[in-house]
């Protein structure tokens, strides 16, 4: 007899100081709103973050790791894209 | 002899489960006196029917000088180490016993919550679990300290945590129920929640600032926990046929408790008119209407029965209690003043 499980979520925490959501873990959960609550029990107890997101799992499509030297390598050698041909001024600090 | 000697046990045994001193003491002197006679019994058979004693009168002598002593010293023992300063909740000043009945309902379901730990269902409602059970014990160190201060009679939280007769708790009912399945804990934890939020909301208003602070900072922990068990009992209720027969036979099981959260007499009177405690009656029509709603979307019903069950608020406790502090008092008990 198979159990049945409840789907699985990733979650994303945003810190206080941090602008994104990043990737924390993984819980179960009945639903989007219980997968919150989890999260927020499981994911921040030390305070490690101020907004939840929640993913059920099988939503994410994810590249193809035997795919990524077609996807990414072609960057690598197109030096043209980065901006690195002129020079900052002084008093810029984040460039 | 042996209904002698099984007596002096017994007498010690039953004098030390009495309220009173007085009793205790009496009840050592029927344990002293079943000591005379089975000494009394042991010389006759020796004499009558040749039997072979060796040291026991000796060791009856001991028995009785341990006695002896431990009476005399019974009075201090009792009134510092069992049942300090303080042998009725009567003699508590208003604003002790208020904060002391807020108190006791966060420990004592603290303690209830934190027997999940280990056992929840899944590992996310363990940790769930187990956060309340630590919130309310949090709640619950400040008020015990709080309680004691004002109190005024050199006891700790401590003390008044571990080292109370289960009379002295005055914790409602529904906070000593056993924990049962995960339904019924919900359903104790919803019932719970919801008066809290609105009693904290009320109690952050209070003229007395620490019972204000304290207020204040369980509010926002106890909406969450409000949140927690509403949206649980929901989906359980409007889950599948099981879940929702067992959340049903929660709510059959523990309605007849959640009245005793209501409960007021003289003290709350007193405090009222000073402007420190909450006027439960006002909170009622509020709890009861989040209570509605709640069954409502959760396709539960309350029972057609009535009939409602109190006590705990003035010591008189459900034979839950006694079991629930032989686990809780059992360290302090066994190792008096220790410390982590």
């Amino acid at each position: 007899m198979s159990q049945q499980e409840w789907p699985l979520w990733e979650v994303f925490i945003r810190s206080k100081q941090g602008l994104n959501h990043k990737h924390v873990g993984s819980l179960r959960a009945a639903d989007a709103q219980m997968a919150v609550e989890n999260a927020r029990d499981v994911y921040t107890r030390r305070s490690e973050g101020i907004s939840i997101w929640v993913v059920k799992s099988n939503e994410i499509f994810a590249s193809d790791p035997t795919e990524s030297e077609e996807l990414f390598e072609p960057a690598h050698s197109k030096v043209y894209r980065h901006p690195t041909f002129y020079d900052v001024p002084d008093g810029i600090s984040h460039m | 002899m042996q209904r002698c000697a099984v007596s002096i046990p017994s007498n010690i045994a039953e004098g030390s489960g009495r309220n009173s001193e007085k009793d205790f003491l009496r009840f050592l002197s029927m344990a002293i006196s079943s000591s005379f006679e089975l000494e009394t019994q042991l010389l006759l058979s020796l004499d009558l029917y040749n039997l072979e004693i060796d040291n026991e009168p000796d060791k009856l002598h001991t028995l009785q000088k341990m006695i002896r002593g431990f009476k005399k010293n019974t009075g201090d023992l009792i009134s510092n180490v069992f049942c300090p300063k303080v042998s009725s909740l009567k003699r508590m000043n208003a604003l002790a016993t208020y904060t002391l009945r807020i108190a006791d309902d966060s420990l004592i379901l603290g303690h209830r919550v934190s027997e999940w730990c280990g056992h929840g269902p899944i590992l996310e409602e363990d940790i769930a679990l187990t956060n309340i059970a630590l919130d309310l014990i949090g709640q619950a160190t400040s008020l015990l300290e709080y309680a004691a201060q004002v109190e005024g009679e050199g006891r700790s939280s401590d003390d008044l945590a571990f080292l109370r007769y289960e009379k002295h708790y005055t914790n409602t009912l529904l906070t000593e129920q056993p924990n049962g399945d995960f339904g019924k804990t919900i359903v104790r934890q919803w019932l719970f929640d919801t008066f809290r939020v609105f009693f904290f909301d009320a109690l952050r208003h209070s003229k007395d600032k620490q019972l204000a602070a304290i207020a204040e900072k369980s509010l926002k922990e106890t909406k969450y926990h409000t949140k927690h068990s509403s949206e649980w009992v929901i989906r359980l209720g409007d889950g599948t046929e099981e879940s929702h027969q067992r959340a049903q036979a929660a709510i059959d099981a523990l309605w007849r408790f959640a009245d005793e959260l209501f409960f007021m007499n003289e003290v709350d009177q007193e405090l009222i008119e000073q402007g420190i405690a909450v006027d439960l009656a006002k909170i009622r029509p509020l709890w009861m209407e989040r209570i509605q709603h709640v069954l409502s979307e959760s396709t539960l019903r309350l029972p057609e029965n009535n009939w409602t069950q109190k006590g705990g608020r003035e010591g008189n406790h459900s034979e839950h209690l006694g079991f629930l502090l032989t686990e809780m008092q059992y360290m302090q008990r066994t190792y008096p003043g220790m410390e982590w």
